[in-house]
């Protein structure tokens, strides 16, 4: 019998004060984790099995005041077949986590989109630059104080579109 | 493709021949969204083109970007390269890309020699950056 998400969560989590564990409705483990233990969560789950970074992107509340942003982390454990999507937390005063670059090569692209799409900043990147949009962009297009639509274009007139 | 297929072919109208570099190349056709990141690797490919070159924009996309109005696309090719033709649809028919070569031929029949020395055609050019050589 292999062990579950809660008994690896269970083993950290002395070391670790602020994960807060939960299960949504589809079965999949939240945690709830602070930008200061973050870093350390994540390499003790490495270390522990969840060897597969499947994903890391970020998200953004405006509405959540003082919580406006955060990062997300899906960490997979091969050998169990488990799952479980880590979250951070983050004012938008400070827009700042550490990068797990060190511990998976594969977060070196991904946390360069989240800079990209949400000026999420990730101390000791090796190379924290845009990824997919021009380099000469000045805002990040993600963040939903920015229309979808593109603003640099003049031959859009409100009126034809009934606003 | 269809246009250059057997059914619609193209070739019927003398363009037969696809030119794997710009700088052999009279007709830049552009389909497609191009995003903002491929604008300055499309206004290349046209500096690299040899005058006298037309553009052909096939596609709302190319032409104004379609449906994506967003961040990231191009709201339209001449915001990079000017234009000669414009192929509306979405996607356009073959014919209609067939009658923009039309377009295209008529224009290089019809247009005068000395057009491209004008000062018209390069302010023209001008107004897009792009570098003209004075003879």
């Amino acid at each position: 019998m292999s062990k579950t998400v809660e008994a690896y969560i269970e083993e950290i989590s002395k070391d670790f004060s602020s994960i807060e564990l939960s299960v949504d409705n589809y079965g999949m483990h939240n945690a709830f984790i602070t930008k200061d233990e973050i870093y350390g969560v994540i390499e003790k789950l490495k270390e522990a099995g969840f060897n597969f970074l499947t994903d890391l992107t970020g998200s953004h509340y405006p509405e959540n005041e003082g919580q406006e942003f955060q990062v997300v982390y899906h960490l997979h454990h091969f050998y169990d077949n488990l799952r479980i999507r880590l979250k951070v937390n983050l004012s938008k005063d400070h827009l700042e986590v550490p990068s797990i670059t060190d511990l998976y090569a594969g977060a070196n692209w991904m946390e360069r989109e989240t800079f990209d799409f949400y000026g999420i900043q990730f101390s000791n990147h090796p190379n924290l630059s845009r990824i997919l949009n021009v380099d000469d962009m000045d805002y990040h297009p993600m963040r939903k104080e920015f229309a979808l639509e593109d603003e640099t274009r003049e031959d859009k007139e409100d009126k034809y579109f009934g606003r | 493709m269809a246009t250059m297929g057997a059914t619609y072919d193209l070739a019927r109208f003398g363009s037969e021949r696809m030119s794997f570099s710009p700088r052999q190349s009279d007709l830049l056709i552009v389909a497609g969204t191009i995003s903002k990141k491929l604008g300055p690797v499309l206004k290349q490919v046209y500096d690299q083109m040899a005058e006298p070159k037309w553009v052909l924009s096939v596609g709302a996309c190319a032409s104004s970007g379609g449906i994506f109005d967003t961040y990231s696309v191009l709201q339209g090719i001449d915001h990079v390269i000017p234009v000669d033709v414009y192929v509306p649809g979405c996607p356009p028919r073959p014919e209609q890309i067939i009658e923009g070569v039309l377009k295209i031929q008529e224009l290089a029949k019809n247009e005068s020699l000395r057009r491209r020395d004008s000062p018209e055609y390069k302010k023209m050019l001008e107004s897009y950056n792009i570098e003209t050589v004075d003879k």
